[in-house]
């Protein structure tokens, strides 16, 4: 861990070194954000914070600075503010930071953000000015040193936030992965979101490599709602793949159980068998300090999911 | 070379329609594929049949330049034809028509091709592969002659993104090499990580930024052949 101090609250319970939980929240297209809110609410006593995702798969959606300062203000949840590199250039990240940080957001996650190409504006043309390594030498700038890349001075008051970077336990060629993360955090980075796991030996491999570095790691887990996310998730999220026992439960819960109700008692039931004792071996047996659980539209997972580390 | 695909007949006529004699201009410079006299013959004929179905008479002619993106050859090659035509219908890369409209001011020259990229030609893999991106700040010798501008479709510094899986992108549905783990792998070979590890700041996109402008070598220059008759 670096020199930077804890601005966040979420970075202040990492430092305690108790084994915490971040939440995900998704806006899309949409004005009207009272579901966000709703969604906060659900799980603000379960998690320490709560990333806010920007245009995921190269989507056109609401801003994610807005919400995040939202669920901030109205919820009570501090934010993670998911930023990608895709969108804006270093004067439109520069600009947009300052403002977060005028709003009182501590928590920033510094993506490079799926290609426009993916998403449902595809002739869109992508910025990438900076990748997200130089995203985050560009937050170090105006964090520790109060400038722009440039050294042109903020001229009043300080950003003070934490720098989060995402990492890919799925990622093959693994060597190549880990590196990245390497050189990301040699440049500011205080502590790591991972995309999804649901390899065990996997997952605990890649923390293992990764806690050379010495910079907190939340796991990525992705509790699965429904057998129609799951096989979306394993056929069109790069390089990961669900369990196919787990898809198979879950397929199977969906052909056989009609009544609504109790197919959603059946499916949470499969995703706790798989979870709990997922996230009790990462706690037990990985430096990990905690999970980034992306229960998105699937708050009602987190008591029974979280209550027994708590 | 520069990769170019030739437009479709409609949108090549719909350009041409207000005009009635043409002149269609291969070009024998580094277009790919070839845009020589040949196409450019069936071009003219595809647009005068194209005319004849709309009822009307499309007189054109079709040359083709060594290379039309120097002013001289250009010049000198459409000069003796310029006056009998009302347009000209271009068969090279951008480069190509934006020179003819600038030799002759008075003609309005048309594209009938789409600029693709600067390429290399890759025979091994039956390829036109894209190495260069001309960024105006070299940075093969440290990423083992594999270029992240031109190869990355994020144009990384700093990559791979999270967008690769097993070494292709997602760009293109992991049909293409990840430009990065082409370098890590590399690197990697010629025990060379010390440079993949390296954090590579901003770019100055300056370097980048069109319109691109270089004097000739002043040997060559108009003025300095003026000078030396003047002596």
């Amino acid at each position: 861990m670096g020199n930077r101090p804890a601005f966040s609250n979420l970075m202040k319970e990492i430092k305690t070194g108790k084994f915490l939980f971040t939440g995900e929240l998704e806006p899309t297209k949409m004005v009207d954000i009272s579901e966000i809110i709703h969604s906060a609410e659900a799980m603000k006593e379960y998690v320490v914070a709560a990333n806010v995702t920007d245009g995921p798969q190269g989507m056109a959606y609401v801003n994610s600075l807005i919400p995040s300062y939202l669920v901030q203000e109205k919820v009570g949840l501090e934010t993670v503010y998911q930023m990608t590199v895709r969108d804006r250039n270093r004067i439109a990240l520069f600009g947009d930071i300052l403002a977060a940080a005028c709003v009182g957001i501590k928590n920033v996650l510094a993506l490079t953000g799926d290609h426009s190409a993916l998403g449902d504006n595809p002739g869109a043309k992508p910025v990438f000015d900076l990748d997200s390594t130089q995203f985050v030498y560009l937050l170090s700038k105006m964090i520790d040193e109060n400038t722009d890349v440039y050294g042109n001075e903020i001229e009043t008051g300080k950003v003070e936030m934490n720098v989060a970077i995402a990492a890919n336990p799925n990622a093959s060629p693994r060597e190549a992965e880990i590196l990245k993360v390497g050189r990301k955090v040699a440049v500011g980075a205080d502590y790591i979101q991972t995309q999804t796991a649901f390899d065990i030996d996997d997952a605990k491999d890649f923390i293992k490599e990764l806690s050379r570095y010495n910079c907190p790691i939340l796991l990525g887990l992705f509790p699965l709602k429904n057998y129609g996310i799951a096989s979306y998730f394993d056929k069109y999220i790069p390089g990961v793949s669900v369990p196919k026992d787990l898809l198979k439960s879950l397929k199977s819960a969906k052909k056989s159980i009609k009544d609504k109700k109790e197919r959603n008692k059946k499916v949470d039931e499969i995703n706790l068998e798989f979870f709990v004792p997922f996230i009790r071996e990462i706690k037990k047996s990985t430096p990990a300090a905690g999970i980034h659980c992306m229960a998105v539209h699937y708050e009602r997972l987190f008591e029974p999911l979280l209550k027994d580390f708590r | 070379m520069i990769i170019t695909k030739l437009k479709d007949i409609d949108e090549i006529y719909e350009m041409i329609k207000p005009y009635s004699k043409i002149l269609i201009a291969g070009c024998d410079g580094c277009c790919q594929p070839p845009r020589s006299i040949n196409e450019a013959k069936i071009l003219g004929q595809m647009l005068e049949l194209k005319s004849k179905m709309n009822g009307k008479n499309l007189t054109w002619k079709a040359i083709t330049v060594l290379r039309q993106c120097d002013d001289r050859i250009a010049g000198t090659t459409v000069r003796p034809y310029i006056d009998e035509y009302e347009a000209i219908v271009s068969l090279a890369c951008g480069l190509g028509v934006s020179m003819l409209n600038r030799i002759f001011e008075d003609t309005l020259t048309f594209p009938a091709q789409d600029s693709m990229f600067g390429a290399s030609e890759n025979h091994g893999d039956n390829l036109y592969e894209q190495y260069c991106d001309t960024c105006g700040e070299c940075l093969l010798g440290e990423t083992a002659g594999i270029c992240p501008v031109a190869s990355c479709a994020k144009g990384l510094h700093n990559g791979p993104c999270g967008g690769q899986v097993d070494g292709f992108c997602e760009v293109g549905g992991y049909k293409y090499p990840c430009a990065w783990i082409q370098i890590y792998e590399r690197l990697k070979k010629f025990n060379r990580l010390d440079l993949f590890n390296k954090f590579r700041p901003p770019k100055d996109y300056r370097l980048m930024t069109s319109p691109g402008h270089l004097e000739l070598i002043q040997e060559y220059t108009n003025a300095i052949e003026e000078e030396e008759v003047e002596k």
